[in-house]
């Protein structure tokens, strides 16, 4: 309000009139905006103000007589501690396992699905996918553990193939974790994932296949020359903007299945930040991790943006 | 059309056009079976007796078939009450987000409003710039002194700027003479809204409503950073994270010692059965309600796909 009124001070008397008279008009749609703009300033642009506490030695002792600024003591501390990089390593890892394999069997399922004549078992296949994205992580970590203990069906099947021998211990060991993580996101969203692909399918003009078949191209010549360029753009786009959120591995599946065992491959970034900041009450350092994660992924997103306005003039904002 | 030699060209793609559609049906049975056994297991195992579980190896069905999970978990009034407290926080959290979400999504929808570009670029900056946990959290906790209430679930999640994209779309498809007919018989903006505007957008409320009753039914992370200490703030997801902390013996030894339900543990039932019987619970309002609904989620992905 106070920046609108600033800038049409210069303007000639009668246009400051005409914008008051607009305001006045258009005061419901003002009332409607208000609590929003203010619910956004104190809860996603004021937590901005506490990244100045990255640089003081905030925690649960100094929060009540005030802390110090320490330069950049925080984020030193935290290039030199190797559970900081283990987390790095590990955003990076299982978000790049999810990013590849996700979208590879997202697109896989909407091909698969496409092909499929009968309305009725198509419309069945994508209700029953699409369920376990309804599911909470609490829900599906549940499941996963009845899944892969020991004894579990995952190892009894196996077994019964012939494929190992002996139990393998899938919660216990580091070297499985990644895996894991990657299994369940895909059995939890390949579903939901391949809406965007099958929608996009359904908008491919229906002669390209029939000219295609006539010029005597098979099932397979179909799907590589029609319906894999049809969803070319949409692919590239998707790709781009997670490619903006290559920080954001989840948090929820790492915390929730990760023990003392797998420490070394579960813990990411926000989990780092959640022990140091909330368990630990140092809230200085885990500012520190949490400004660096974000002013990466910010990174990231914008020049993911550029890239994709670049290729297809096509703005994501 | 029935020469010879058209039908034996024609032999061959029939031939495959056959192997496909069967080898591509049983794939897609297999990826049901595998998507849904892990979901029917659960229910399996939380009817089974619970000293029979422990050895394992139940499929699809209960092998000693037992409803004393269910028992001892419903004649826990603690469970109870996290029912109770997951319903509130959802149906407050949801009739209040549709309110804000959808007048904004109004206001911003009318293309004359004056400040429609800065609060637009305001409101969606936010799905970009994230202060992160900690900032969040001593705002709420510290500077709002919100922990240790119910209000803590609500507060913070009264709006959602994807789904007021979502709704912006759906209003700006909607025909502009109405807003202007309306305006000429002399209605303010606020009335044009819930008179006129509000009704049309039905279907899509009905879908952001979906969308933000999971997300807040399915929230546990925010009991446990404000309302861990509280016993009856609890919600049942994070009733269930409590289990799934002790079964899992992770590090987490704050939250399991906190764990209240383990000792009340009849001989009949094990800390496993009884994970399953929470986890059956906590989903079943999903599971319920999902088939009816299911095309609604997926008009709004779509619909957000489109501009998100």
């Amino acid at each position: 309000m106070t920046s609108a009124a600033n800038r049409i001070k210069p303007m000639q008397p009668a246009k400051k009139w005409r914008f008051l008279k607009t305001l006045w008009d258009q005061k419901w749609l003002l009332v409607m905006s208000v609590p929003v703009l203010l619910y956004v300033c104190l809860f996603n642009y004021y937590p901005l103000w506490g990244w100045r506490y990255a640089f003081q030695n905030l925690d649960l002792y100094t929060i009540k007589k005030g802390a110090d600024y320490i330069g950049f003591g925080n984020f030193e501390w935290l290039f030199k501690e190797k559970y900081f990089w283990l987390g790095f390593r590990n955003t990076l890892a299982m978000s790049l396992i999810n990013l590849v394999f996700g979208t590879l069997a997202s697109v896989l399922l909407a091909i698969l699905l496409n092909e499929v004549r009968s309305r009725a078992f198509k419309r069945t296949v994508q209700t029953v996918t699409y369920l376990p994205h309804f599911l909470s992580m609490v829900i599906v970590v549940g499941m996963a553990q009845n899944m892969f203990v020991s004894d579990g069906p995952i190892n009894t099947v196996l077994m019964n193939l012939g494929v190992i021998d002996k139990p393998i211990w899938w919660l216990g060991e580091g070297k499985y974790f990644w895996f894991l993580v990657g299994l369940i996101n895909i059995w939890k969203e390949v579903g939901w994932n391949s809406i965007i692909y099958i929608s996009t399918m359904t908008s491919i003009d229906p002669t390209l296949y029939e000219a295609a078949a006539i010029d005597g191209a098979g099932r397979f010549n179909r799907i590589l020359h029609v319906t894999l360029p049809g969803i070319k753009s949409t692919f590239v786009v998707l790709m781009i903007m997670n490619i903006g959120h290559l920080m954001e591995a989840g948090f929820e599946i790492q915390y929730l299945l990760g023990n003392k065992q797998v420490y070394d491959f579960s813990q990411t970034i926000d989990v780092f930040v959640l022990e140091y900041g909330i368990q630990n009450n140092k809230y200085g350092r885990a500012i520190a991790a949490g400004m660096f994660k974000s002013v990466i992924g910010i990174i990231l997103l914008f020049s993911a943006n550029f890239v994709a306005k670049k290729l297809d003039e096509d703005t994501l904002l | 059309m029935t020469s010879v030699s058209i039908k034996k060209k024609g032999r061959k793609p029939m031939q495959r056009d056959i192997v496909f559609p069967i080898a591509n049906g049983i794939f897609l049975c297999i990826l049901m079976f595998v998507t849904l056994y892990p979901v029917i297991n659960t229910v399996a195992i939380s009817f089974n007796d619970g000293i029979d579980a422990v050895r394992g190896g139940i499929g699809l069905w209960p092998r000693k078939f037992s409803t004393e999970a269910y028992n001892s978990l419903l004649s826990d009034k603690l469970t109870w009450n996290a029912f109770g407290i997951s319903v509130a926080r959802t149906v407050i959290t949801t009739l209040l987000n549709l309110l804000f979400t959808s007048m904004l999504a109004f206001a911003l929808s009318r293309k004359e409003f004056v400040f429609r570009k800065f609060i637009t670029l305001a409101v969606v900056l936010t799905m970009y710039v994230n202060a992160g946990l900690i900032p969040n959290y001593l705002l709420i906790s510290k500077t709002l002194k919100l922990s240790k209430t119910f209000w803590v679930y609500i507060i913070p999640t009264m709006f959602s700027c994807f789904n007021m994209i979502v709704i912006r779309t759906y209003i700006t498809g909607l025909p502009e003479a109405l807003v202007e007919s309306a305006r000429i018989d002399g209605a303010n903006d606020m009335r044009i809204f819930w008179q006129i505007i509000f009704p049309l957008c039905m279907p899509v409320l009905a879908t952001v409503a979906l969308f933000v009753a999971v997300g807040s039914w399915n929230q546990w992370f925010d009991t446990q950073l404000y309302n861990g200490g509280k016993k009856y703030l609890h919600t049942l997801q994070y009733l269930l994270k409590m289990k799934l902390a002790t079964s899992m013996n992770t590090a987490n030894a704050a939250n399991a010692s906190v764990d209240a339900l383990a000792s009340q543990a009849a001989a009949k039932t094990t800390p496993v059965t009884i994970r399953c019987a929470i986890t059956v619970v906590s989903a079943l309002p999903i599971l319920v309600v999902y088939p009816f609904l299911q095309r609604y989620f997926v008009t709004g992905m779509v619909l957000g796909g489109v501009k998100g």
